[in-house]
């Protein structure tokens, strides 16, 4: 009986993706990655179990982020946009839930043994 | 089997889990024209099943560089699929799809800042798509190769001739890839990280 192309998320009676259901889960609150510190790729850690009585959307970041996860990763499992997540995932630092990995950016010019690094992974491929 | 319960979704299946030792991710954007193959490309090379993130237009802002019509609620949902490749212990390499449409880049923002470099992928029936982007890269200042993906039936032109008819400095690499294939989408990578090397070791002279 169930819909196997219907991924409900966390608040499974809102209709996925509706502007209603993304407003009450951030509290009306909007992110972006240009203003923020959260990149696509920024690696998000859980420092423990979520707590009885969290948001299940941030008990849900928490559950998955045991292991390293990416903003991106996180933001396509609970199918909720990146700009949704970034503002869940800020509550998360904030409250010292989880730890945030940055991300190796580009500097003026590319970094030479970053660069080599990638190449050395991408000849095991 | 209750499928209703209040389990939310639980995230990466185990095998899919990164390391804990992964302690830092780079990013590569893949970008073309609709049917041109992101995907397929990013899937070839992937370790996991290609995951979409989306975008609503609303929150991002549909002007590019002022207010006006934002307040204008046109909820257009964008999807971008990605997929990842350990690099090694501590290091994780993320492809990025986007499309290359103007009207697509209130999503480069965020999606370039950082990132390492792009493949503008190209479909040799639709050049126009390549044009505009390839553009806005060297206005950003992004370093990026040219693939051309290579369809059944598609006209083959010389490289050097695409390379023309793009306009394309010399000094970018332009390659033919088959991004079925993974170790055809592999050599685009490896192209943009050889590319991206030589920026490294010789800057160009100011």
């Amino acid at each position: 009986m169930s819909d196997p192309g219907h991924r409900s998320g966390a608040g499974h009676d809102w209709e996925d993706g509706s502007p209603e259901r993304l407003y009450v889960i951030t509290g009306g609150r909007s992110g972006s990655l240009a203003s923020g510190e959260l990149d696509l790729v920024t690696l998000i850690v859980a420092r423990s179990a979520p707590r009885a009585g969290m948001q299940p959307e941030h008990a849900a970041i928490m559950r998955m982020c045991r292991a390293p996860l990416s903003v991106a990763e996180i933001s396509a499992y609970l199918s909720l946009p990146v700009s949704v997540v970034t503002v869940l995932v800020g509550d998360l630092l904030a409250g010292g839930d989880v730890l945030a990995r940055a991300p190796v950016a580009r500097a003026q010019l590319p970094d030479l043994a970053l660069i080599e690094a990638v190449i050395d992974g991408l000849q095991k491929l | 089997m209750d499928f209703r319960s209040s389990e939310p979704p639980s995230g990466p299946s185990l095998a899919d889990a990164l390391p804990e030792t992964t302690t830092a991710a780079v990013k590569v954007v893949i970008v073309g024209g609709f049917g041109v193959g992101k995907t397929t490309l990013v899937g070839s090379v992937s370790e996991i099943r290609p995951l979409t993130t989306e975008e609503t237009m609303t929150q991002a802002g549909v002007g590019i560089d002022d207010t006006a019509g934002v307040e204008r609620k046109s909820s257009t949902t964008v999807a971008m699929d990605f997929g990842r490749i350990s690099i090694n212990e501590e290091l994780v390499l993320y492809l990025f799809g986007t499309p290359g449409q103007e009207r697509f880049w209130f999503l480069w923002r965020g999606l370039f800042e950082g990132a390492l470099g792009a493949v503008v992928l190209v479909d040799t029936r639709r050049l126009e798509v390549s044009f505009d982007v390839i553009g806005r890269l060297e206005e950003r200042g992004v370093p990026f190769v040219v693939a051309v993906n290579s369809f059944p039936g598609a006209p083959e032109h010389p490289l050097e001739e695409l390379r023309a008819a793009l306009d394309l400095p010399g000094s970018v690499p332009i390659v033919v890839c088959d991004a079925r294939r993974r170790d055809s989408s592999r050599d685009v990578l490896m192209t943009l990280m050889r590319y991206l090397h030589s920026l490294a070791v010789t800057p160009e002279a100011s």
